[in-house]
């Protein structure tokens, strides 16, 4: 895709150097040699690519999971670049050059909704640097003042003679100037591309069986792997009997994969799904063959009265006000482990020599695929190369782990020069996932004699994702994360005032490994707090939502989404015969999000959800519409997760193995969802992941409102609970 | 060996005739369009039409669509001219992943033709697709403008 003609263009990004003096005309540095594409574009800055028939080929580092972020990155460089929109085309970089470029377009990684949040200033500036080199560029050629020069729709004006050239035109000697280190950003105000809701770019291929994710690669001569690892995490293979299924159609190996795993690889997937399925394995299930759900649960609800505990946030004197309390309230909640499902099941595709290594991956960080990669391989960096590839999902799975990649490569390593593409069963996929932590929290509230919340300890015991995943990121043992929503400030920022407050984690790990879950611990950290919002203020009589609205005057941005969707739904007013509803809200990756469920209840169990306001301020909209779908998307996630999906764990695995007993809502059971997007400038917020959160709370509190119960473990389906 | 119609040309297919037939249509065919998402026709990744209807490919021997025609999203198309319910999925910006889409656009497309204008009612009961980006808001609006093509 790039040359490794690399030198200057290097420093584009984050670059100490002091740039040419713009105004001035930028110099034409001796000697300097254009970075090309692989068609043998000019490469005006890391970012954009013009073809001579004025083609735009945007760099995107983002992997693009449905999410919209490949559109909305685009529209974020096209909008300073002044370029023709219907001629934008985009590309991912690959890790490798990212490696030998120093890292020319930033982070890779596509998790934490951080897409564009946090390289929204770096692309912005990449497509304005080009602008500014094509537009000197003309006026070079023109002989003119660059002052007297402008650019818009790929058109470069001068304005005195009416001259005009396109950017196609100029690329080529736009390219070898040197880019302008810190160029000026357009005001918000003056924004046309971003904000407007432009179709996306990568649709049509989608329509047609075109578009060509991971499970679709096809290279000459590749084989084919199906996998079993030990169903209990931490087991191993003790042994396997590979001669019973060496003869069977199109079976050409069978290989170990680390201590754990054993895979079959064969012509075709479906040969060597068949023969793993007849392949006798042994395996040694390890020290936690003994653990289940329920030997989970108790550990953690010994952390719920434990002494020792990492503080996430803490003000006043909680003890003493509730000792003192003319009123308290107390509740424990539980949220249980949760497999992503994307419904493109793990794979990766690898091609190994001892000279270089390559893997196709679909992958939410190319440059984690990139270090898996290399571990697994034994290579360095200059002999391997990632080839990202469209994602059937991503959700969280795909980012931090690349355990499919490790084994991809160890199964090439033993068929030297054969691509294999490894992929696996939805089976596996259910066996071998990265599982939202499981959680239970215990909360007191404290009231005086009056009905005011004078203290609330909310207590969390449960899993800690950071120890699992990312050791270093510990506070001197503390997981952070853990109290996503419940911060004192941040981007995760709790959004009431209470006198005495305590928030703390007895940090309970268990055998199972925990991921990233879209949204992560925000999900169960906006029902333990939101609902017991909702039990507060009835246990005190008071409407819910003027009850949180006291508590949230020094909250602005908070209170702003609450009431937007309390006015939109008509909170106060009455609700249509039958329809019962319920509020949550919550800051969650720098945005701030609310919803309002409408539900009605048949015999106490079958739920209908009428209608889901919900409202998201993220600072910033580059695509409404693709936020709109975001909105309406997370409603799905988040109300599957908490009426429908658990991983249960017997003999230490996940007892789920499929669709059929790990769930997914219907068309038939989504709801209407209104959104409300209303950006207050200033920041910029997530939008791929806030919303899920307050999904199940807004849909738990209408459920009380409709039938007095308080659920307070999950999922609903385990108190026969159904979503119709 | 089994042999039939697939987007109108004929194919022998050299697999093991208890082979799923969304396998074959995968690594025999060559058209991946058609998604593996479970295995067990749950998720609806897999549809595909046999002789106009909605089927899910992964849990039928290739054994049984001998002699039969098969359309997959490759084919629905007619050349260059979409079908309506691709052109709804287009206006409409349906997909997100785009990964359950093929089985979803066929499955709407053989509800089409089954009822040209189905009510809410209909599309709950026969659109049984998962989709975990949750697209469905997107989905039920593109069905009732296809039906309105």
């Amino acid at each position: 895709m790039i040359t490794t003609k690399l030198n200057r263009r290097s420093f584009v990004i984050g670059s100490t150097a002091v740039g040419a003096g713009l105004a001035l005309g930028l110099k034409i540095p001796f000697g300097a040699s254009v970075v090309r594409a692989q068609d043998g574009s000019p490469e005006v800055t890391a970012w954009v690519v013009i073809r001579p028939d004025d083609t735009v080929v945007i760099r995107i580092a983002r992997s693009e999971m449905g999410q919209g972020t490949l559109t909305g990155l685009a529209q974020m460089v096209a909008e300073e670049l002044e370029c023709d929109w219907s001629k934008v085309k985009t590309e991912y970089p690959t890790p490798g050059q990212s490696v030998k470029r120093k890292r020319a377009w930033g982070d890779f990684s596509t998790g934490g909704s951080r897409g564009i949040r946090d390289s929204h200033q770096y692309v912005r500036e990449g497509g304005a640097a080009a602008r500014m080199m094509l537009i000197q560029a003309a006026a070079t050629t023109w002989s003119v003042p660059v002052t007297e020069c402008s650019a818009a729709n790929s058109v470069i004006t001068h304005k005195p003679s009416g001259r005009t050239v396109t950017y196609g035109k100029v690329a080529e000697a736009a390219a070898k100037l040197t880019p302008p280190e810190k160029p000026a950003l357009k005001d918000p105000k003056d924004w046309k591309l971003i904000g407007k809701s432009v179709k996306r770019l990568d649709t049509m291929d989608k329509l047609n069986g075109a578009h060509v994710y991971g499970a679709d690669l096809k290279l000459p001569g590749m084989l084919n792997a199906a996998i079993k690892d030990c169903p209990v995490f931490g087991g191993k293979v003790k042994s396997y009997e590979a001669a019973k299924v060496a003869s069977m159609p199109g079976v050409k190996q069978v290989v170990p994969v680390g201590d754990s795993a054993v895979a079959v690889v064969a012509e075709t997937w479906w040969q060597a799904k068949t023969a793993l399925d007849q392949l006798p394995i042994v395996w040694d299930e390890g020290p936690n063959a003994s653990v289940s759900s329920a030997t989970i649960a108790e550990m953690l609800k010994e952390g719920l009265d434990a002494d020792q505990a990492f503080v996430g946030n803490r003000n006043g004197d909680v003890k003493a006000a509730i000792a003192s309390a003319a009123k308290k309230i107390e509740a424990v909640y539980a949220y249980p482990f949760q497999n992503h499902a994307p419904m493109e099941p793990m794979n990766a595709t690898a091609k190994y020599t001892p000279e270089r290594c390559e893997v196709w991956v679909p992958t939410q960080n190319g440059e984690a695929a990139f270090a898996a990669t290399l571990a697994a391989s034994g290579l360095p960096a200059d002999k391997c190369e990632v080839y990202k590839l469209n994602l059937g999902g991503g959700f969280g799975r795909r980012g931090a782990f690349h355990d499919y990649v490790t084994q991809a490569v160890l199964i090439a390593k033993q068929m030297p020069g054969t691509p294999v593409k490894l992929l696996w069963t939805r089976e596996e996929d259910m066996l071998h996932g990265r599982y939202h932590p499981v959680m239970q929290c215990k909360l007191v509230g404290a009231f005086d004699a009056s009905n005011n919340l004078t203290a609330l300890h909310m207590r969390l015991s449960g899993q800690s994702i950071l120890t699992a995943v990312r050791p270093e990121a510990l506070q001197d043992g503390k997981d952070p994360a853990t109290f996503q929503g419940l911060n004192p400030s941040g981007e995760f920022a709790f959004g009431y005032s209470v006198p005495n407050l305590l928030i703390d984690h007895a940090m309970r790990n268990t055998h199972v490994p925990p991921g990233f879950w879209r949204g992560v611990n925000i999900n169960q950290n906006a029902i333990f707090v939101e609902c017991f919002m909702d039990e507060m203020a009835h246990a005190v009589g008071q409407d819910p939502l003027e009850f949180r609205r006291k508590l949230m005057t020094k909250h602005p941005k908070h209170l702003a989404v609450l009431n937007a969707v309390a006015d939109r739904a008509g909170w106060g007013k009455p609700a249509p015969k039958g329809v019962y509803r319920g509020l949550a809200q919550m800051m969650s990756f720098n945005s701030y999000v609310a919803a309002c469920a409408e539900i009605s209840v048949t015999d106490g169990t079958k739920v209908k959800i009428q209608r889901i306001v919900a409202a998201t301020d993220p600072g910033y909209a580059v695509n409404p519409a693709q936020i709109d779908r975001q909105i309406a998307g997370s409603f799905v996630y988040g109300l599957s997760g908490v009426f429908l999906q658990e991983c249960t764990v017997k003999d230490g695995h996940i007892e789920q193995t499929n669709f059929n007993n790990y769930d997914s809502m219907r068309i038939a059971q989504m709801p209407k969802v209104e959104s409300i997007l209303m950006p207050s400038g200033g920041f910029w917020g997530g939008v791929g992941e806030p919303t899920i959160c307050v999904a199940a709370p807004a849909v738990l509190n209408a459920y009380f409102a409709a039938t007095g119960k308080r659920i307070r473990t999950y999922p609903l389906k385990n108190h026969g609970i159904t979503l119709v | 060996m089994a042999r039939m119609t697939i987007n109108g040309k004929t194919v022998d297919l050299n697999v093991d005739p208890s082979t799923p037939l969304l396998w074959a249509i995968r690594e025999q065919a060559g058209l991946t369009g058609t998604k593996y998402g479970c295995g067990i026709a749950q998720c609806g990744a897999c549809t595909v039409h046999l002789e106009g209807a909605a089927i899910r490919s992964c849990v039928m021997p290739v054994a049984a669509a001998e002699g039969k025609k098969i359309t997959t999203i490759e084919g629905l198309a007619n050349g260059s001219t979409l079908h309506k319910v691709q052109k709804a999925w287009l206006d409409a910006q349906v997909p997100q992943c785009g990964y359950c889409q093929s089985g979803l656009i066929m499955a709407v497309a053989a509800l089409l033709r089954e009822k040209p204008k189905p009510t809410n009612a209909d599309i709950d009961a026969k659109i049984t697709n998962i989709c975990r980006c949750g697209t469905f808001q997107q989905v039920r609006e593109a069905i009732h403008a296809a039906a309105k093509a």
